[in-house]
């Protein structure tokens, strides 16, 4: 039984990833008032299978003057870590990989060693457009993972553990968006930057860099990228939903039902800012960290720990 | 459990050997990455999962990625290679490696000497960690964080721009 879940949690996502790539393109499309992809197959859902072809067929290049064991390496970590993240998040009351008691910290811990794929990849590249593409993804990452973790504190003083399923339970009486709106609001800005989506895609900023750290890749090896991206779009949603919007709770509905309904409200989410957000400077998206995000972190934990104790005495 | 533990065990010191012959700084780096990992799978089997945690996002996850930066900007190229290589003669590394030859045999001996009080050892949570940090060992994480504090004003003056130099001034 525990097999089945294990297989079913590993390959939802991916499979997800690939519906996202035609929810991405026609919701994209909506709201930026054309039709996207709307030829093959019904509502264009076909569209998905012919990139799948597409990019299972292209020429898989090697550029000679790469560093071939680390160019090959880096796609498939931070696919690897995506995947990992996954098998923390509780979907349902049952549904769910691994109940580790440092659930939260192994999310924090994978999503930091995603940050090696980014830079690795502009590195081995040996292309100069890759290798600032990935030094901007290091310097990115690496800041907004320090208020994503902060942030994120918060909840964990009001659930009391480190525990997502007991995080879950915690928010039976009150979703934690209530109490925690500002750890919402740093960790779901620092959730994009860490899977650098746009508004923050300034590691592959297209009218910049060609194509940031990518620009040597081709074939699956970009599509691993590809998935990647959209896995950790997936997993930042699903953390959101699981740390303060009450996971799998709601009423009639089955949990992970709801938990699915969740979901798509946040990878929806996710797609709007891209279709209405300019991209920032780099250096406005350092200091808007650092100067705005790092000190609102730190007085949202000062306060929720200063609140808590009030209460308990 | 112990053979998981042996495993990882023998990853860390094969990759802390990598380490430290490699002669390409960024492989060295990769394997220096899976030496903590093993690491911290070390002391997830001690029963350490916090400690296991905060060595995965602390140091493979942070302070490497810092290296990697470090090392990207200097954009080493073959010749540096070819320095290192030349670096790591035979005769560099000789003397060091009988000294800790004889270090390791000793180990060994006092390790065969000490061998009977194993077994599982209680698995620390994150409470106890906090509770042991913030209460007999509170005056060595006020000085580190003293240290570290030091170290972040030290950076500020050493990045800090003069806007009268003719440069122009962070906006």
């Amino acid at each position: 039984m525990q097999i089945v879940v294990v297989l079913g949690v590993l390959n939802a996502p991916l499979i997800l990833a690939a519906l996202l790539i035609w929810l991405e393109r026609r919701f994209l499309a909506l709201l930026q008032d054309r039709y996207g992809p709307n030829r093959v197959g019904p509502l264009g859902l076909g569209i998905v299978l012919a990139d799948m072809i597409k990019i299972f067929t292209k020429e898989d290049w090697i550029p000679p003057f790469a560093d071939r064991a680390v160019f090959i390496l880096a796609p498939a970590v931070i696919v690897v870590t995506g995947l990992m993240s996954v098998a923390v998040i509780p979907i349902t009351e049952t549904i769910g990989v691994t109940d580790l008691n440092i659930g939260l910290l192994f999310f924090l811990a994978m999503s930091s060693m995603g940050v090696y794929s980014v830079v690795l990849a502009g590195w081995a590249s040996n292309n100069k457009y890759a290798l600032l593409g990935g030094l901007r993804a290091s310097a990115q990452m690496v800041s907004y993972e320090v208020f994503m973790g902060l942030s994120l504190m918060g909840v964990v003083l009001l659930a009391g553990s480190f525990s997502l399923r007991e995080i879950v339970e915690a928010q039976r009486d009150v979703w934690f968006i209530v109490p925690q709106f500002l750890g919402f609001a740093i960790f779901f800005i620092a959730g994009l930057a860490e899977t650098h989506r746009l508004p923050f895609d300034l590691p592959e900023a297209e009218a910049e860099l060609v194509a940031g750290f990518h620009s040597e890749y081709s074939g699956m090896k970009f599509g691993m990228f590809f998935v990647g991206e959209y896995v950790g779009v997936t997993v930042v949603s699903a953390m959101i939903v699981t740390l303060f919007f009450g996971g799998w709770m709601g009423p009639v509905l089955p949990g992970i039902v709801w938990f699915g309904l969740k979901l798509l409200f946040f990878i929806l989410v996710f797609i709007t800012l891209r279709a209405s957000l300019p991209r920032p400077r780099f250096d406005q998206l350092m200091a808007f960290g650092w100067k705005v995000l790092l000190p609102l972190s730190l007085l949202n934990l000062v306060v929720t720990a200063g609140v808590l104790l009030l209460l308990k005495t | 459990m112990t053979l998981i533990y042996y495993l990882a065990a023998a990853i860390a010191v094969i990759s802390t050997a990598m380490v430290i012959t490699r002669t390409n700084a960024v492989h060295a780096l990769l394997y220096m990455i899976v030496s903590l990992l093993s690491l911290a799978l070390i002391f997830f089997t001690l029963g350490a999962p916090f400690v296991a945690a905060l060595e995965v996002i602390i140091y493979a996850g942070a302070i490497v990625v810092l290296f990697v930066f470090v090392i990207m900007m200097l954009n080493l190229g073959a010749e540096a290679t070819a320095r290192e290589r030349q670096w790591l003669q035979p005769v560099a590394w000789r003397g060091p490696a009988i000294l800790c030859a004889i270090l390791f045999v000793e180990f060994l001996v006092l390790l065969v000497a000490e061998s009977g009080q194993t077994g599982a050892p209680a698995v620390v949570g994150v409470k106890r960690v906090g509770a042991a940090l913030y209460g007999p060992y509170v005056l060595g994480v006020e000085l580190a964080a003293m240290l570290l504090l030091a170290g972040l004003v030290g950076a500020f003056h050493l990045g800090r721009r003069v806007p009268s130099d003719g440069e122009e001034g962070e906006s």
